[in-house]
């Protein structure tokens, strides 16, 4: 009928609100484009290296010009690490959108669900017993084991709430039975371990972008490129997932499929990430708790500003951790949890609308 | 035929029997249906029988000469609408948002004028334009459910399926969400059933009932054919006086037996 008669003024009124928000959501998709930028910019030019801005700048855009001195400086540190901060906290933005969507529970995030505790078990076995899962990968096979651990325990997570009947919702208890498991075993083996393996064992754990090369911030960027669209593709379907399963199903979206697929999405992202910088706390579970009270869960919106809010998060950490005590590049993962928590609990005390109650 | 039919129908959670052999229908389209009975006496399970979300033990439900099972879930999801009792959502969506997501039935990224011209119409028909902006976790349980009508009757179905559409609402939002689902049901000249409890409501919103007990159909027909005193009284287990309204309407007094 609405074809054929005008729609009433009242309604495009509606469509014109409608369209303001729509218009907004793309506005804050690009204002955090351009603040992650800056951050970008902010992250590579300073350091403890005290190089001129001008002077990075010259050398990233003419690399022949270097000293070998910067060249080390600017495209071998600051610049993977950069960049690297932007990709691991888009991915584990993204990671923690998508758990707690599809398990339909807030508190959902890689750390929360055991897999960094899994990740630190598997660096932990190379670093102290120098056992490799997956033999042949050489130098890497301190990130392969973590990889190897998170990817298998996400695994188990899903495919054993499943299998039991578990409620997504109480699956988060599993993921922290999981991660007081590993951290369990973990100190068995630091118990065991000499002081170097220990102090390598530590610094592992407390997650850190120092170990950051270009090889790593290629296997993130396929990562995010194999995930991202599929999830992007899947958006209205989870979307629904957030008015229940039921209604999802009834709108012909096939939850369990979508589950299964999005966990393993999911378990990639957050293994490859944690098994490169160690275990970052807070960035999966505060990434995607802003980007909701900012523009809602229309996964249109949501799922980009869930990675731009996590990349915001890291990029800024990366910031601070260098201008806390000059000379010093403190690991991120203290920084995270130290800012990362506060700021959680005066967002969520702090909120209008509550959601999740 | 015409109409959807349901032939030999049978259906188990686990060891517990719902459906042995039932027959359903034909129900007519471009009328509307009231599907009663007590508690646990299967309504649900029907409508989801019907949609497809549950799979038959046997049996086939028809719509016109289509063989429903010959069709894929999706396919099926799109000619039949079912809306659930389950309405509460706390997720931060606002209502324009999931009336919109119902609208798009999961394609195509891009929203149109036209799309939103649809749900903005659809939102002020059914009474919720000034909720158009609130978040559907802020919402009051009937103003949820209301908007689960919205998101219902927004779809382009051959058969619509309502799972208790007022068990929320006052009565003024119960009258006009039922006549809401009548005129959608009797102008697009589609299918369509409603589970209720209160059965004055159906006698005067429904041309037709399915009186359903104990998994099996009692009676179907007119109101004045089903809501008899013996079989409403068996079915519900109270004691049952009927008498004529004053719009000629049947009205049903119930007292504890």
């Amino acid at each position: 009928m609405s074809e054929i008669t005008p729609p009433s003024s009242e309604a495009l009124l509606l469509v014109r609100g409608y369209k303001r928000r729509s218009l907004q959501r793309v506005a804050l998709v690009l204002l955090a484009f351009a603040v992650l930028a800056v951050l970008v910019i902010v992250d590579v030019t300073t350091g403890p290296a005290n190089l001129s801005v001008w002077r990075t700048a010259e050398v990233i855009f003419d690399r022949s010009i270097a000293t070998a001195k910067e060249d080390v400086i600017i495209w071998q540190l600051r610049l993977p690490v950069a960049i690297m901060a932007v990709a691991v906290g888009a991915m584990l933005g993204v990671a923690g959108a998508e758990m707690q969507t599809i398990l339909n529970n807030p508190l959902a995030d890689p750390f929360t669900l055991g897999l960094s505790s899994a990740a630190g078990f598997g660096a932990a076995l190379a670093i102290v017993l120098g056992w490799s899962v997956i033999p042949g990968v050489g130098g890497l096979f301190v990130s392969v084991n973590a990889f190897v651990f998170a990817m298998l325990t996400s695994c188990a997570l899903f495919l054993f709430t499943r299998l039991r009947g578990v409620s997504p919702e109480a699956m988060i208890l599993v993921g922290i039975a999981m991660l007081f498991t590993f951290n369990a075993l973990l100190a068995f083996l630091q118990y065991g371990a000499s002081e170097i393996q220990l102090a390598q064992l530590i610094f592992w754990q407390l997650g850190s972008l120092a170990r950051a090369t270009w090889a790593k911030v290629g296997v993130c960027f396929l990562v995010l490129a194999l995930v991202l669209p599929w999830f992007m593709y899947r958006s209205w379907a989870l979307t629904a997932l957030r008015m229940g399963e039921d209604k999802a199903a009834a709108l012909g979206v096939n939850v369990s499929l979508l589950r299964i697929g999005v966990s393993a999405g999911v378990s990639l992202l957050s293994a490859v990430a944690v098994s490169f910088v160690g275990a970052i706390a807070f960035v999966g579970l505060v990434g995607p708790h802003i980007a909701r009270m900012i523009v809602g869960e229309d996964q249109r919106g949501f799922l980009p500003l869930s990675a731009l809010c996590g990349a915001l998060i890291l990029s800024g950490t990366s910031i601070a951790s260098k201008a806390i005590s000059p000379g010093i590049v403190y690991p991120i993962g203290m920084i995270t949890s130290l800012i990362g928590i506060p700021f959680f609990i005066l967002l969520i005390l702090g909120q209008r609308k509550r959601h999740w109650q | 035929m015409s109409g959807l039919s349901a032939e030999g129908l049978s259906f188990s959670y686990g060891p517990r029997q719902i459906f042995n052999q039932v027959d359903v229908g034909p129900v007519k389209s471009g009328q509307l249906t009231a599907l009663i009975g007590p508690n646990a006496s299967g309504k649900s399970t029907l409508f989801r029988l019907i949609a497809g979300l549950l799979s038959v033990e046997a049996g086939r439900v028809r719509l016109d000469e289509t063989d429903l099972a010959s069709l894929s879930t999706r396919a099926r999801l799109k000619r039949i609408c079912f809306m659930s009792q389950f309405f509460t959502a706390n997720a931060a969506l606002t209502v324009f948002d999931v009336v919109m997501m119902a609208h798009k039935q999961l394609q195509g990224w891009r929203v149109s004028e036209a799309d939103m011209i649809s749900v903005g119409t659809a939102l002020e028909a059914a009474g919720i334009g000034h909720l158009a902006e609130a978040y559907v976790s802020e919402l009051s349980g009937g103003q949820s459910q209301m908007v689960s009508v919205a998101q219902a009757l927004i779809r382009n179905s051959d058969v619509y399926l309502f799972d208790e559409p007022t068990s929320a609402l006052d009565l003024r939002h119960q009258l006009e969400v039922l006549q809401q689902i009548r005129s959608a049901v009797i102008a697009r000249n589609a299918i369509g059933i409603v589970a209720l409890h209160d059965l004055n409501l159906a006698a005067r919103f429904a041309d037709n009932l399915i009186l359903l007990g104990n998994g099996r159909i009692l009676a179907q027909g007119s109101p004045a054919e089903v809501l008899r005193k013996q079989s409403i009284a068996d079915t519900y287990g109270v004691a049952i006086e009927t008498s004529t309204g004053p719009r000629e309407e049947i009205v049903v007094h119930a007292y504890p037996s």
